[in-house]
């Protein structure tokens, strides 16, 4: 297993890997309906569940419209409260600005809070390459980390693995990276947990740099949030003297009231809480308290490019809380590797395209990566219509032809043309009526043994409907 | 009141059982059907595999094919979820590409009068014991179009309930999708035969006769599979169980 994402193979060919490994499927389908049943229940608890709902889409919609505004407005806020910003165009020109600020402080190690946007654009490879090295302080980060494996999930990056894997990665790895795990350790959570804490108390306070991202930025005061349950976050963004913020351009809210919404909403998506265990606020820098040294990398890459595209756009009202991906039925059986991208599941599917195009043989396929059951779209906090955008993005994808789909185009036509003849359509019918039981239940070749590989074929009807109605009643 | 039945280019050639339930259906609840003979797909695989300007002239060809009727019936839940939620879309990035409101106003004229059959007999008919007979255990599978785009929430099941002789029994994970999902099905096969394994094994865990549902589409999926491992279970439409009686059971 390597640690990036590159050169995967499309969705079906990484789904039928994932599909027959038995540990793998056992490990998610527990995972995701756990915290999928929890879920309901906590969110079952808010009357004004739809109105938070509806305001929450509301708000992230008017901000997007109004990005330019907001972003601006951020930026003087958080330079007049002693931040500096830094605007990124793409993963490059991020990683780069980093990498610089870092080495500038003359370190060559940091401590990272869990960000979805450094792991896009590959941070910690870039940094590596630089001599810095980067370490993650989230318990399913390091797991992930230690490995050499990748994300897998949006919130519990390491959800594909058991609590016997997990010991084991502790056990074998940990001293390469600092504090090993006790001799003893057994797969006991608690035990699980201590030997990563003391691993990484040894970090953090050596750390003089700290790398996070941010869930949601306030544009009237320059104050960063970050939502986290672990506690180790707040560590990485208090206890260093230099913080880089590296987030996506849509986090920026208007106000510090729009947070009531969406600390509402994210808790009670994502982890099944009434409130938040660990919610870090900063503006800018204090004095003698904290960073005393703040940078905020704002990072486009692909985002305004999906803001163009009036259907595809609401993708960037997400929140990151997950519950698409819990609820997701393709997602508990294809794993998150499958999808390619540090985003996997339900937004992955509409995001990872639209940030990184639909020229790669995975990114083209993960439009189809859905059944469009719409289970995402029902628990979406901010209404995000996942079924819309991935119907929306396959006709971007037909469009384009590639592989399969110029033949697929021409069989199309063809049907709509029968389809748009209802006296050749009725031949047809009557034609496969009339050979009915020269039809075999299964046929080989391509195409059709996708279907009778694992279905038998419905047996045809002797008659059409058509028929029997001209029959019975003209 | 003028009720046309939408058949659906999947009972029309495959199902047809369903489409001839649902026109006895309807007749024994005092309805005139017209079955108008224009009527072939309304262009639901064509639009969700990625090919939404092949899909307008099946759009056109709906809304000539039920001018004039107060109400299109149809036994598929997914068919009049791709006429509510995407023939509007249709038309509105086709008047967005400058090419006029004819889709739009389509799409306008049949989105209002278009009811999914269950829907049609509670809300329209007000109807919820449809006189029917049939002594079999059976389960419901609420397919993802029935329940989460159209919302038809308990109507299956208060008809199911107040069949003579039916018994209705829960099934485990019922909200979970079949694995069906048009294209998905070959584009994907080994997580919709994945999905669709878990449903059967749902489904004969209630040692149900029948797996009944709104949908033949799922059904085909589901009963391909019950088939294939010669299951003691066979899977059948709403509309057949609701159309049986004691003088003529279901096949
Ligand atoms: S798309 Fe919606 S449900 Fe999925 S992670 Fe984003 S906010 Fe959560």
């Amino acid at each position: 297993m390597s640690g990036t994402f590159v050169g995967m193979p499309a969705f079906p060919k990484a789904a039928h890997e994932a599909v027959q490994n038995v540990t793998l499927r056992r490990n998610l389908r527990h995972a995701t309906h756990t915290i999928r049943d929890k879920r309901a229940v906590a969110v079952a608890e808010l009357d004004d569940w739809d109105q938070l709902r509806e305001a929450g889409k509301q708000i992230k919609d008017h901000t997007l419209s109004r990005l330019d505004h907001y972003l601006v407005q951020l930026e003087e806020s958080v330079t007049a409260a002693g931040g500096t910003v830094h605007w990124a165009a793409d993963a490059d020109e991020a990683n780069r600005i980093v990498a610089d600020l870092v080495k500038a402080t003359g370190e060559s190690e940091v401590v990272k809070v869990k960000s979805m946007a450094t792991q896009e654009i590959g941070l910690n490879e870039a940094l590596e390459a630089e001599g810095i090295a980067a370490y993650e302080t989230d318990l399913a980060e390091l797991i992930v980390q230690l490995g050499k494996d990748r994300p897998s999930h949006i919130l519990v990056p390491a959800i594909h693995r058991n609590r016997e894997e997990i010991r084991d990665i502790f056990r074998s790895e940990m001293s390469a990276w600092g504090r090993p795990a006790p001799d003893n350790l057994t797969d006991s959570p608690a035990e699980l947990a201590e030997a990563a804490r003391l691993h990484l108390r040894e970090k953090f306070l050596r750390a003089k740099v700290g790398i996070s991202g941010a869930n949601f930025m306030v544009a009237e005061t320059g104050t960063l949030v970050v939502v986290e349950s672990e506690g180790n976050g707040r560590m990485c963004l208090t206890l260093p003297e230099t913080l880089i913020s590296v987030v996506g351009i849509e986090k920026v809210v208007p106000t510090w009231q729009d947070l009531e919404v969406f600390l509402q909403t994210l808790p009670r998506s994502s982890t099944a809480e009434r409130m938040n265990p660990y919610t870090s606020m900063w503006t800018g820098t204090t004095e003698a308290d904290g960073p005393k040294t703040f940078h905020l990398v704002l990072l486009d890459n692909g985002r305004t490019a999906t803001l163009a595209d009036e259907v595809g756009r609401q993708a960037l009202r997400c929140i990151r809380c997950s519950a698409c991906l819990n609820v997701c039925p393709v997602y508990e059986r294809a794993g998150g590797h499958a999808y390619g991208s540090v985003y996997p599941g339900p937004i992955g599917a509409i995001l990872t395209p639209q940030l990184r195009g639909t020229q790669s043989e995975v990114d083209a396929s993960l439009p189809y990566a859905s059944s469009l059951c719409g289970a995402c779209y029902d628990v979406c906090p901010v209404a995000i219509d996942i079924p819309e955008v991935l119907v929306h993005l396959r006709e971007q994808v037909a469009d384009q032809g590639g592989k399969g789909h110029r033949l697929e185009k021409v069989a199309i036509k063809a049907a709509t043309w029968v389809l748009d003849n209802p006296a050749v359509l009725a031949v047809g019918e009557r034609v496969a009526a009339k050979t009915r039981k020269l039809h075999p239940r299964k046929i080989p070749g391509p195409g059709a043994s996708q279907w009778t590989n694992s279905r038998d074929l419905p047996e045809m009807p002797a008659e059409p409907f058509r028929d029997w109605w001209k029959k019975n009643r003209t | 009141m003028r009720v046309a039945l939408f058949a659906t280019c999947v009972n029309d050639a495959v199902y047809p059982s369903t489409a001839i339930a649902t026109v006895k259906l309807l007749e024994r609840l005092g309805v005139t059907v017209d079955f108008p003979a224009a009527q072939t797909c309304c262009g639901q695989p064509q639009f969700n595999t990625g090919y939404r300007r092949e899909t307008e002239p099946l759009v056109e060809r709906m809304t000539r094919a039920f001018e004039g009727y107060d109400y299109v019936v149809t036994p598929s839940g997914s068919c009049v979820a791709m006429v509510r939620d995407n023939y509007p879309r249709i038309g509105d990035k086709a008047r967005a590409e400058g090419r006029g409101t004819r889709l739009k106003d389509a799409a306008t004229s049949l989105v209002p009068r278009t009811y999914e059959l269950t829907e049609f007999v509670v809300d329209v008919l007000g109807v919820t014991d449809v006189g029917a007979y049939f002594p079999h255990t059976v389960t419901y599978h609420p397919s993802c179009h029935g329940l989460r785009m159209l919302g038809l929430g308990d109507r299956p099941r208060r008809l199911l309930e107040a069949v003579k002789g039916l018994e209705l029994v829960e099934l485990p994970g019922a909200e979970e999708c079949c694995g069906f999902g048009g294209t998905f099905a070959v584009k994907n096969a080994d997580v919709s035969t994945a999905m669709g394994n878990d449903k059967v094994r749902n489904a004969l865990s209630t040692g149900a006769e029948v797996l009944c549902g709104a949908d033949n589409s799922c059904l085909m999926h589901i009963g391909g599979i019950l088939h294939r491992q010669d299951a003691p279970q066979r899977a059948l439409h709403i509309a057949e169980i609701l159309a049986s009686t004691e003088e003529e059971p279901a096949a």
